[in-house]
């Protein structure tokens, strides 16, 4: 059961190789043994689990499955899913059992899909090395000492260490491509508005974007067969017809135009990450596709920009976290004022504060257009130079990540370090468009990944060109060793 | 622009996070860090340029008059801190 | 010293949805505490907001009815600020682009007409209810009316007395009513008033400092309050004093105004565009579609009843106030009654009969059925227009009598009979001969003497249009 790609385990199942519930218990007991050591879980119900397992085996044996019927996905903590514990990596939600599920969580549902729990994350987001999250920083398979990436951290390990066949997570500046990178798996950010944000707890709303985490590209696609879809409960999801990402997997890509921006090879990119990279290129290249230079001049804006906008929102949507409806309450306090300040004093960790600190300041009198007015149109800015970019070149690619893995706790009293490590994947956040980063390599043993960044729209190219490489070599499928 | 202590002090209360005097210092350092990484975006002129809002230009769909959610009082009551006779209960609002 | 007194009025409108500005939850008023509060009302985690095709109607239907322009596009903001009865601690609202743009509403003041600009409306959610004091030192919050729509009216300060803001907030009471976007319900709180209030030096062009009385929820509270601020403030100019801005609230009970509780800070909302909804846009089409269904305006009928009816100013103002007025009017029109009679007995014994016991004309328990016989006695000479008067009042206490059994049963009907008006002429000419001498010397007083005496004779059942004329006929032999 274990390394199987979705598809195979599909057809297991229909073929009654093994039913659901055998499968299920299997990742169940992989999660058993390795959770300890890695934390990618934050909720683990096995009762629950296996009753929906059971579901989906009669939906099996009675012949009304689709692909992801009875398969275990690993679901970021930041889904709300009905009757489960929904903490978003935050002791402010650490006793919030959901009483709705999120609209992608349904889809899954409605998919028969199981869900394998609720996996660990920087606390609301917020950060590129999961070492924010209330319950404990997530350790990478590759090296236990180093960071899985952030804020999808839990769900990143999940997927590398093969404690799920695959995962759902969040990408706000970075949160699923940084840590696929990081991990060495397959993870993609659809074009804003593609998954509904329904359910799915917030944290800067007109950049949260949800998507799959898998192995490979054929099993992303497969996951985002299911996830996409306009959602009359989300005013920003897109009301379009709804594609079938797994049909033009295998196109040719013979004279595909890859576009580099050469911004993204400047300072700050580790050289044997670099060099990875640029082996890809030529392997692309090998493949019939050709290498174009383009430029994405204000790239460098991008980190300041999204430092306004990101934490404004995020200001603005953490105040609901007050102690008067749901989540924690500070237990002494001696009025109204008293019990604000304290709940979300001791209910928040340092940098979800920090964040609404600056959120706070940028929006604040006097200095709105300075900050969150010019931020938004250097996101205009950047928006047309990814627009100029696509009338040259039909895919960009570049590093997802600066570095590979680094080690715990090295950035994390620095957040301007932090914040760098999201260098190459916010721009797309500010753009709103899809992009995948797929493994390409290893530098000391420690994963190395590809961004490949498309048009709006353009899941089902970037997938197309992911499968492709991923058809020629077999970065995607090497695994850690040690978590047997 | 730098941030000042007083600011924080200010965007703190705003927030409602208390951010007591021994942290005040950490926070400073590390939110003033913060503001120059920022400050960079004042190198270009965007004068002319149009602020963007949203990543897609579409605009917002309207919904049905229709009633569609229950009553799940019992339910959300339930899930608070603390509630009484069908009220969230907190400490007194003072008008 | 003499003062100008300037006053703007925000007026809050609760919309007339079945469901609230962003979801789906019911808006019915009086149930259960937080029986309404859905997960969006409630700001759960992940919930997001979606908008009210019907409260963007209504907003279009408002500025159509002012003349206004209506934004092609608008944007929703978010008002952050902390209160437990605000769950997601922020508002949305709409800040720089509302969906209403100017406009203006005429009001009547004696037999002038005023124009009262309407700087802008736009449509906001409204927040919960606190309720206090049934634990000790807690408070209780429900959240059925988080989340309802409300239209928030701003006009400019172009009002310059308690009278004329009272007239505005009536006018705009009614004609919110009238396009049927609002319940006009004031104990409900479908309509309620925040009142900024500044005086100035007679004739000075530079504006004082203005204080903002509160959530005001009826007429009477409005005028009570702008008359006591107004006095306030010009006692504490006159003494030397200063204006700080402020917002107070009204207490009905001892008639003042009170300055709230200072705030520990400065209120800094930090408006931004809600990244949650997307910009609302409104197309001609649109517009023109809502159009096509909006009724004839209070202001368009009342000229049409002046120029079509012959009503007079006052009439026509009058039966105008309010749809159910109008619709009533109508009614007896439709029933046969003249336009003049119908206006007079509406706006006089009807309505006195009405407000004295507080009841709206929708539920009088005369219906326009009834006082269309009434009024067809008048006017086809039954009886007189005093004698109406009593079968009124006999009518009002007991409705379900019919007009002409109270009419026979009070022997009210005029004798219109010439022939026995004729007689009781003759009898009244005999006995009063020194009347009859007066008058020939040119004393004009006498024949209404002699009308007098007729109708006394006739204990008040001749028509006293005909007595007159054969009166005027024997006098002249």
């Amino acid at each position: 059961m274990l390394n199987l790609s979705l598809k195979e385990i599909s057809n297991a199942l229909e073929e009654k190789k093994f039913t659901s519930v055998e499968l299920t218990q299997f990742f169940l007991n992989r999660v058993k043994k390795h959770n300890p050591s890695l934390n990618a879980f934050i909720t683990v119900d096995e009762g629950k689990s296996l009753a929906m397992a059971e579901k989906s085996d009669q939906l099996i044996q009675s012949g009304k499955k689709s692909t992801l019927t009875g398969i275990p996905i690993a679901q970021k903590d930041i889904f709300c899913a009905d009757g489960w514990k929904t903490t978003c990596g935050s002791k402010m939600l650490d006793n919030f059992i959901s009483p709705y599920d999120s609209t992608v969580i349904n889809k899954f549902n409605n998919a028969g899909a199981v869900n394998l729990g609720k996996t660990n994350m920087d606390e609301f987001a917020m950060g590129s090395s999961n070492e924010t999250s209330y319950f404990g920083p997530v350790k990478n398979p590759w090296n236990l000492d180093c960071v899985p990436g952030g804020s999808s951290g839990g769900s990143a390990v999940a997927v590398a260490a093969r404690l799920s066949p695959a995962a759902t997570g969040t990408d706000t500046g970075g949160s699923i491509r940084q840590p696929a990178s990081l991990c060495g798996f397959t993870g993609l950010k659809p074009t804003y508005g593609l998954v509904s944000r329904y359910g799915m707890i917030a944290f800067a709303s007109s950049l949260d974007q949800a998507g799959p985490m898998a192995i490979s590209a054929e099993d992303c696609a497969l996951m985002l067969d299911v996830m996409t879809g306009y959602d009359e409960r989300d005013s920003t999801s897109l009301n379009r017809k709804k594609e079938n990402y797994s049909n033009s997997l295998d196109n040719k890509i013979e004279g595909l135009k890859i576009g580099i921006p050469k911004e993204f090879f400047e300072d700050g990119l580790d050289s044997d990450v670099q060099k990875l990279i640029e082996e890809a290129l030529k392997q692309y290249e090998e493949l019939g596709a050709q290498i174009i230079d383009i430029s994405l001049p204000n790239n460098h804006l991008a980190i300041p920009a999204y430092y306004v906008i990101a934490p404004a929102e995020a200001s603005s949507n953490l105040s609901r976290y007050d102690g008067v409806r749901y989540g924690y309450r500070t237990k002494e306090y001696d009025d109204l004022m008293d019990m604000y300040f304290k709940t979300r004093q001791e209910g928040f960790g340092d940098e979800v504060k920090r964040r609404i600190l600056i959120g706070t300041y940028v929006l604040s009198a006097g200095y709105f257009d300075a900050y969150y007015l010019k931020a938004q149109k250097i996101r205009r800015l950047i928006s047309n130079d990814f627009k100029a970019a696509y009338e040259k070149c039909d895919v960009i690619m570049g590093p997802s990540a600066p570095s590979v893995a680094f080690k715990s706790g090295d950035k994390q009293e620095d957040p301007l370090a932090m914040y760098l490590q999201d260098i190459f994947t916010i721009s797309t956040n500010l753009a709103g468009l899809p992009a995948m980063s797929i493994p390409a390599g290893f530098v000391n043993e420690l994963p190395v990944g590809l961004q490949l960044i498309g048009n709006h729209f353009e899941e089902s190219k970037i997938l197309n060109v992911a499968n492709v490489y991923q058809k020629n070599t077999d970065w995607h499928l090497q695994s850690p060793k040690g978590i047997d | 622009m730098s941030i000042t202590r007083e600011e924080i002090k200010k965007i703190a209360n705003l927030a409602r996070i208390s951010v007591s005097q021994e942290e005040v210092e950490q926070v400073e350092k590390k939110l003033v860090g913060i503001m120059a990484l920022i400050e960079k975006m004042q190198e270009v002129e965007t004068d002319s340029i149009e602020p963007m809002a949203h990543a897609l230009d579409i605009n917002q769909p309207l919904r049905e008059d229709k009633v569609t959610e229950k009553d799940i009082r019992d339910q959300s009551l339930s899930l608070a801190p603390h509630s009484e006779e069908s009220l969230f209960i907190v400490p007194q609002v003072i008008e | 010293m003499d003062w100008d007194i300037v006053i703007g009025i925000e007026t809050h409108v609760q919309l007339r949805t079945n469901t609230k500005q962003f979801s789906g939850a019911s808006t019915k008023y009086g149930s259960e505490p937080n029986s309404q509060a859905c997960l969006v009302s409630m700001a759960y985690p992940g919930v997001l907001p979606v908008l009210n095709k019907e409260s963007v109607n209504s907003a279009i239907r408002f500025g159509l009815a002012i003349d206004a322009e209506i934004a092609s596009k608008s944007i929703f903001a978010r008002k952050n600020y902390f209160y437990p009865d605000l769950p997601k601690g922020y508002q949305i609202s709409q800040f720089e682009l509302p969906i209403v743009g100017k406009g203006k509403l005429s009001i009547d003041i004696g037999d002038e007409s005023k124009d009262i600009r309407i700087l802008r409306a736009h449509l906001e959610e409204d927040a919960g209810k606190s309720s206090h004091g049934f634990l000790e030192g807690k408070s209780g919050i429900d959240l059925n009316r988080a989340g309802t729509p409300l239209l928030e009216i701003v006009t400019e300060p172009d009002l310059n007395s308690a009278e004329e803001a009272v007239t505005y907030a009536k006018k705009l009471h009614n004609l919110v009513q009238w396009i049927g976007i609002c319940d006009g319900n004031m104990q409900e709180g479908s309509f309620r008033c925040d009142v900024n209030v500044s005086v100035k030096k007679k004739g000075s062009t530079v504006l004082g400092t203005r204080r903002e009385i509160k959530n005001l929820n009826s007429f009477r509270f409005i005028k009570q309050a702008v008359d006591y601020e107004v006095n306030w403030q010009i006692e504490r100019l006159e003494d030397g004093g200063k204006i700080e801005q402020a917002t107070i609230l009204f207490n009905p009970e001892s008639g003042e105004t009170k300055s709230m509780r200072s705030k520990e800070e400065a209120n800094d909302y930090r408006y931004f565009p809600d990244p949650d909804l997307l910009p609302l846009v409104i197309s001609d089409q649109d517009i023109a579609a809502i159009k096509k269904l909006m009724p004839e305006l209070p202001e368009e009928m009342k000229t049409r009843f002046k120029k079509e009816l012959g009503l007079s100013g006052y009439d026509a103002t009058g039966i105008t106030s309010s749809r159910n007025v109008t619709k009533y009017f109508l009614k007896l029109i439709d029933l046969g009654a003249s336009p003049k009679l119908a206006a007079n007995w509406i706006l006089g014994n009807l309505f006195s009969q009405l407000n004295d016991k507080n009841i709206d004309i929708l539920d009088s328990p005369i219906i326009p059925e009834q006082l269309s016989v009434l009024i067809s006695r008048i006017e086809d000479g039954t009886i007189s227009n005093n004698a109406a008067k009593k079968v009124f009042e006999i009518l009002w206490k007991n409705t379900t009598k019919e007009v002409d059994l109270i009419i026979d049963e009070l022997g009210l009907k005029q004798i219109s009979d010439s022939n026995e008006i004729d007689d009781i002429v003759n009898k009244v000419l005999k006995s009063n001969l020194t009347m009859v001498e007066e008058f020939k010397s040119g004393k004009n007083k006498a024949f209404n003497a002699l009308i007098g005496q007729v109708m006394k004779a006739s204990k008040g059942k001749a028509n006293p249009a005909q007595v007159s004329a054969i009166l005027k006929e024997k006098l002249s032999k």
